[in-house]
């Protein structure tokens, strides 16, 4: 598996920190922009940053996302052109951040499989999240990943029963998303109360790092569940940040919620 | 006789490419759909309705106009249109609504192109007693009003997608939104023969009934079996039932006809089959009109039921292997088609439908005489009038202009 993960995540623990992942949408609102979006939740206090790149049918996102996907493909955004333009100028700026894709696996698959791990390899990608593909259909790209040094970083969901959740975590890689609301991305005001027991299970069977994403917009929940998960995963409230008021506020909220992950 | 390669997958395609959250209760459904089928008294229940309320089996009919005018094999329609609420859809909707029931579902939700759907998925609720709600792309909502207000009718939600390209895909996108929010207690009625695993095997076998009658009823008619069917294909579920219990009878040719919109050249069709590459759409890997980035396109029918850039996967596979053949109508042709029927049998197909038929008259010339085509008449064209009429109507026929 890739170094850079696990790196930045004994380095927050070290810190004594929980885990902050960003996401936002590469091309919103456009490609080079987007990339002053990155850089800004690095300084505001990212430790991952997940790369969204759009598809036309994003069958798990809420409004938000939806929308920041729509003005992203507006200005042109490909997966090809994520990976040689917004992927290298991210790292640039930001060269001790992992950066990991999340996309879906049309995209991926469309620009074949073989090619894209490689490509996203050398320039410099850590990780991918594929949220409409579960274990059964994984194998054989998790495979060419594995080959690549690219983790296929799996989800895990709150309807997934605990054996399920188990395995997903025994092999993961990178590290184990774990979706907190029976839902789509989107801000919530209250997650279920069972979702830090679930994470105390999924962390019990994990060999990598366990993060909480879904719902997730404020410093007091990033500090709920930092107790029990070693980071959260953060995106529809950046993305509106972003999109209405610009990365500064987007760096603001960062540095917020990361105030929250202060053990 | 069955093409499924492994559960779920046909050939290359098919499976389950969905969020995690909507795995278990595929699993779920897959396991409850097992029971039910291998369970009597389920599957005559579903008999029974299909028998007391829905009006099966339906008829097949002799076009012998049709015959006369084509010059070819003797040509015969299969009567889904008489099917309650107007289409074969409500096959597949009394089908997975009893099974949502067995199931302990509390609540159904839908998308809909056309409507049809959506009216046999309302249709199945009010008989049942469940509550439903229908997705439909808002452009559909406004060019399907007459389906709009028979789900309201009926008591269901319609609720207007106003996300990408406002037609069947997007609906088929937010359904499966609001199913991994409420999946404790919802089950997801997909409409055609396509979707995750395993709705591509649920959806046929309920519409296999169509094929099934048709063996039997072309035994009666012409003492033998067809020498060729042939249906539209936009989801694939009017096809796929018509011409499953076929698959395995060589002397039977399956031809399936795809929108040609406003012509292939133009990239606004509804042509998957022919012009499809493989990719993941709603849940199953199959052949899907796309961009070389791997980008859904928009896909254009004049018929609201064929506007989809996808296909089920058992079709592509029968596509792929050359089981089935696939052509082509285009809008100008399906609406040719339509008055031609109107008026040499008196039944008004629906647009989907007269895709079919568009294709009919040199299918049944290669044939020739005394050979028999079948078309499967999915639909009629009630929800159709206002496209339709917006268009003029030829002069009256035997009244001089
Ligand atoms: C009458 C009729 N025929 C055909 C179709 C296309 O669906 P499928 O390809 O699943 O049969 C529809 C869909 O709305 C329809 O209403």
């Amino acid at each position: 598996m890739s170094g850079e993960i696990a790196q930045a995540f004994a380095q927050a623990k070290a810190r004594g920190e929980g885990v902050l992942v960003t996401y936002a949408m590469a091309g919103d609102p456009d490609l080079p922009r987007s990339v002053d979006v990155f850089a800004a939740l690095v300084e505001g206090g990212a430790d991952v940053l997940e790369i969204g790149v759009a598809f036309s049918d994003p069958i798990a996102d809420g409004p938000v996302i939806q929308g920041a996907a729509e003005r992203a493909l507006k200005a042109g955004s490909t997966l090809k052109r994520v990976l040689d333009e917004v992927v290298p100028a991210v790292r640039k700026r930001c060269p001790q951040t992992p950066l990991v894709i999340m996309t879906y696996v049309n995209l991926i698959m469309a620009m074949g499989e073989a090619r894209y791990a490689k490509l996203a390899r050398e320039r410099g990608v850590s990780g991918t999240i594929l949220p409409d593909l579960p274990p059964e259909e994984s194998a054989s790209l998790r495979a060419t990943f594995d080959a690549e040094g690219l983790d296929l970083i799996p989800l895990c969901a709150p309807t997934t029963p605990p054996a399920r959740a188990q395995a997903i975590a025994k092999e993961g890689r990178g590290f184990v998303y774990c979706v907190s609301v029976s839902g789509v991305t989107g801000m919530r005001a209250e997650l279920p109360p069972d979702l830090s027991q679930r994470l105390d299970l999924v962390r019990k069977a994990a060999t990598v790092p366990v993060v909480a994403g879904f719902g997730i917009s404020t410093a007091e929940q990033a500090r709920m569940l930092s107790a029990h998960a070693d980071g959260v995963v953060v995106g529809s409230v950046l993305v509106h940040a972003a999109h209405t008021e610009g990365p500064e506020a987007a760096k603001a909220l960062c540095a917020d919620i990361k105030r929250g992950l202060r053990r | 006789m069955t093409t499924e390669t492994a559960a779920g997958r046909f050939g290359r395609y098919g499976g389950r490419y969905v969020p995690e959250t909507l795995v278990p209760a595929l699993q779920e459904l897959e396991e409850a759909y097992a029971a039910a089928s291998a369970d009597p008294a389920f599957r005559e229940e579903v008999a029974r309705v299909l028998r007391e309320y829905v009006g099966r089996p339906t008829t097949l009919t002799p076009a012998r106009r049709l015959t006369e005018a084509w010059g070819g094999a003797n040509v015969w329609l299969k009567r889904e249109d008489l099917a309650h609420t107007g289409a074969h859809k409500i096959n597949n909707t009394v089908g997975q609504v009893l099974l949502a029931r067995r199931m302990g579902k509390k609540r159904i939700i839908a998308e809909t192109g056309a409507g049809q759907h959506g009216v046999a998925t309302a249709t199945a609720c009010a008989l049942f007693g469940l509550p439903c709600e229908v997705y439909m792309g808002a452009l559909d909502v406004e060019r399907q009003a007459l389906n709009v207000f028979r789900m309201r009718a009926l008591g269901a939600v319609v609720r207007p997608v106003e996300s990408g390209s406002r037609t069947l895909k997007d609906a088929m996108n937010e359904a499966m939104r609001t199913w991994v929010s409420q999946v404790s207690d919802t089950h997801y009625v997909i409409g055609s023969a396509a979707g995750p695993h395993p709705y591509p095997t649920v959806v046929r076998d309920f519409q296999a009934v169509i094929g099934r009658e048709l063996r039997t009823q072309a035994q009666a008619a012409f003492g033998g079996l067809p020498d060729a069917i042939i249906a539209c294909v936009g989801g694939g579920s009017n096809a796929i039932g018509v011409l499953h219990p076929f698959i395995g009878d060589a002397s039977v040719r399956l031809v399936g006809v795809e929108a040609g919109g406003h012509g292939l050249d133009t990239k606004q069709h509804g042509a998957s089959l022919t012009l499809g590459t493989e990719g993941v759409l709603h849940g199953s890997r199959s052949l899907v009109l796309q961009d070389e980035d791997g980008q859904i396109q928009e896909a254009h029918s004049i018929s609201a039921g064929l506007d989809y850039p996808g296909v089920g996967p058992e079709l592509a596979h029968l596509a792929k292997t050359g089981r089935m053949e696939v052509r082509i109508a285009t809008d100008d042709e399906a609406l040719a088609a339509f008055y031609e029927v109107a008026r040499l049998e008196g039944i008004l197909p629906a647009l989907e439908t007269s895709h079919a038929f568009a294709r009919g008259r040199e299918l049944a010339r290669e044939l020739g005489a005394g050979k028999h085509l079948v078309i499967n008449c999915s639909g009629r064209g009630d929800k159709d009038v206002a496209t339709i009429s917006a268009r003029g109507v030829p002069p009256p026929v035997g009244v001089k202009a």
